[in-house]
């Protein structure tokens, strides 16, 4: 089975990327089967429920939504394995920017679209630079201009990475994925795989539920702003 | 630069063979891609930027210079064949149009990045009616700013050696002009419109139907003749437009109305009965 791990910034079409790639993957026969981590809500699964794939959807609910997909990454694979699937979207929620979800063996796409703007890729951060695939959408509504810049700035972000333009409406740049799709390797399992980048502590009272402002009922691990004091 | 690019024909939506088995395209060349909606036209051109996908739905395959172009492997910063133009883009950058067109012309690697955006600008001035200062922000260009913005930076600074001009009948730039200074550049330039004038100022054109190629047509002598009557008649409409906006009232003093309506009526498709008066308070 192909684990293929889907991030991206928020609203980049990386679920309509995913849509018009399964429907080429499923004109080859394949069983492909996909998994939508979100936050509080998603509707994001009745898209890819209208392709007739079995899907799964996992709310983090109070807790961090990266975090939360790494604690279920056995569970999502053993649910693709039960479907007998050739190929697994595990689609997650895209937000924070500061966790990447890219595991070693597993073929990690990071969507980005060209809206976002010329700094964006800097400050995409792991997400992006620790991808085997970069895919680039809305294309077709900037200039010319500034999608040879934008691609540029991803460039320098991740060089290893293939980057393809894809268009979420038409789905012009689907084989192309697909291509990559099929030519990743399988993997065997994802019992002791390895994230390529740590996913950071983030353990304070706040994540716990409280809700008041101020010093006294801050615990855990805080960090605090610095005004040009240090450096 | 590439000498020229050939498309070899595939398969129409209804799985039949493509009429047209080959076209070629040469640098220097405008080809106009028409046909009604939904006929093909942009499967046609996405097909040529998935230049390097042997599987297209189409089954049409693209030369490069006569060869067969495979995917590279190596080439992660694969640049673009095909830079596109079209009615849809906008500048989103929130930049000067000085700052932007270095900021391009780096990215590109080109020497001398000053001089070259120099020139840029000129040819925008050239192609739009309102001229643009490198002081510019880019997001406060008008449309037609921003069409011969785009033009000027595809012809100069990008090095896509096809460019895509996609439905800019109404972007308020001179359009013959256009196709002339990517011409000039030696650019492959393919043209997707539903304008008369658009079709006729390309060399040749495909017609595309039920999503294949269907039937390649090669401009006359008789066309281009038309071509010149409908230049002349945009110029007029044009001009027309510049008196109304600057606030003049037209018409007065021209004893030539008749002439003019009969003028528009030369290819049959004019106004035959002379149109209802209309009357006031009705």
């Amino acid at each position: 089975m192909r684990f293929v791990i889907v991030a991206g910034t928020p609203s980049s079409g990386k679920t309509s990327v995913m849509v018009h790639t399964i429907r080429h993957l499923l004109k080859n026969n394949l069983v492909v089967t996909a998994c939508k981590i979100d936050c509080l809500q998603t509707s994001d699964d009745a898209r890819y429920r209208r392709l007739g794939i079995p899907v799964a959807v996992g709310l983090s609910d109070y807790i961090c939504p990266d975090h939360f997909y790494v604690a279920n990454l056995e569970e999502i694979e053993a649910w693709a394995r039960e479907k007998q699937a050739d190929v697994l979207v595990l689609e997650t929620a895209g937000l924070c920017h500061r966790c990447a979800p890219a595991v070693y063996g597993c073929l990690s796409i990071c969507v980005i679209d060209n809206l976002v703007g010329v700094d964006t890729p800097r400050k995409v951060g792991p997400m992006l630079s620790s991808a085997d695939i970069v895919v680039i959408t809305k294309g077709d509504i900037v200039s010319q201009a500034e999608r040879e810049v934008f691609r540029y700035q991803v460039e320098l972000e991740n060089k290893q990475a293939r980057i393809l333009d894809f268009n979420g409406l038409t789905g012009q740049g689907a084989l192309a994925l697909k291509k990559e799709i099929l030519n990743s390797p399988a993997l065997a399992g994802i019992s002791g795989r390895e994230l390529r980048n740590p996913m950071p502590a983030a353990s304070c009272s706040y994540c716990a539920g409280e809700t008041i402002v101020g010093k006294d009922y801050q615990m855990g691990i805080v960090k605090k702003v610095d005004f040009g004091r240090g450096n | 630069m590439l000498d020229k690019i050939t498309i070899l024909g595939g398969r129409d939506k209804g799985g039949r063979r493509e009429k047209i088995s080959r076209l070629e395209i040469a640098a220097g060349d405008v080809l106009a891609v028409v046909g009604p909606t939904g006929s093909g036209k942009t499967q046609l051109i996405s097909d040529i930027e998935q230049y390097d996908e042997k599987e297209t739905l189409t089954g049409r395959s693209v030369l490069i210079a006569n060869q067969l172009v495979g995917r590279n492997e190596n080439k992660k910063s694969r640049r673009y064949l095909v830079a596109q133009v079209s009615q849809n883009m906008n500048f989103v950058i929130d930049m000067s149009v000085a700052e932007f067109l270095l900021m391009h012309a780096r990215v590109r690697g080109i020497e001398d990045p000053e001089r070259i955006i120099e020139k840029v600008l000129a040819i925008t001035n050239h192609l739009s009616g309102e001229p643009v200062a490198f002081s510019t922000n880019l997001t406060q260009l008008s449309g037609g700013q921003s069409r011969a913005l785009m033009v000027a930076d595809v012809a100069i600074i990008s090095n896509a050696p096809v460019v895509l001009i996609d439905e800019i009948e109404n972007a308020g730039i001179d359009r013959l002009q256009a196709l002339e200074i990517l011409r000039g550049q030696g650019k492959i330039v393919l043209v997707v419109s539903h304008d008369p004038t658009l079709m006729l100022m390309a060399g040749k054109r495909v017609i595309m139907k039920n999503g294949g190629m269907e039937k390649i047509c090669c401009t006359t002598a008789k066309e281009k003749r038309i071509l010149a009557d409908l230049v002349k008649i945009e110029k007029r409409v044009a001009g027309l437009r510049e008196q109304l906006r600057r606030g003049d009232s037209i018409g007065h003093g021209d004893n030539n109305v008749e002439d003019r309506e009969r003028e528009v009526g030369l290819y049959g498709q004019g106004v035959s009965a002379p149109a209802p008066e209309y009357q006031q308070g009705d």
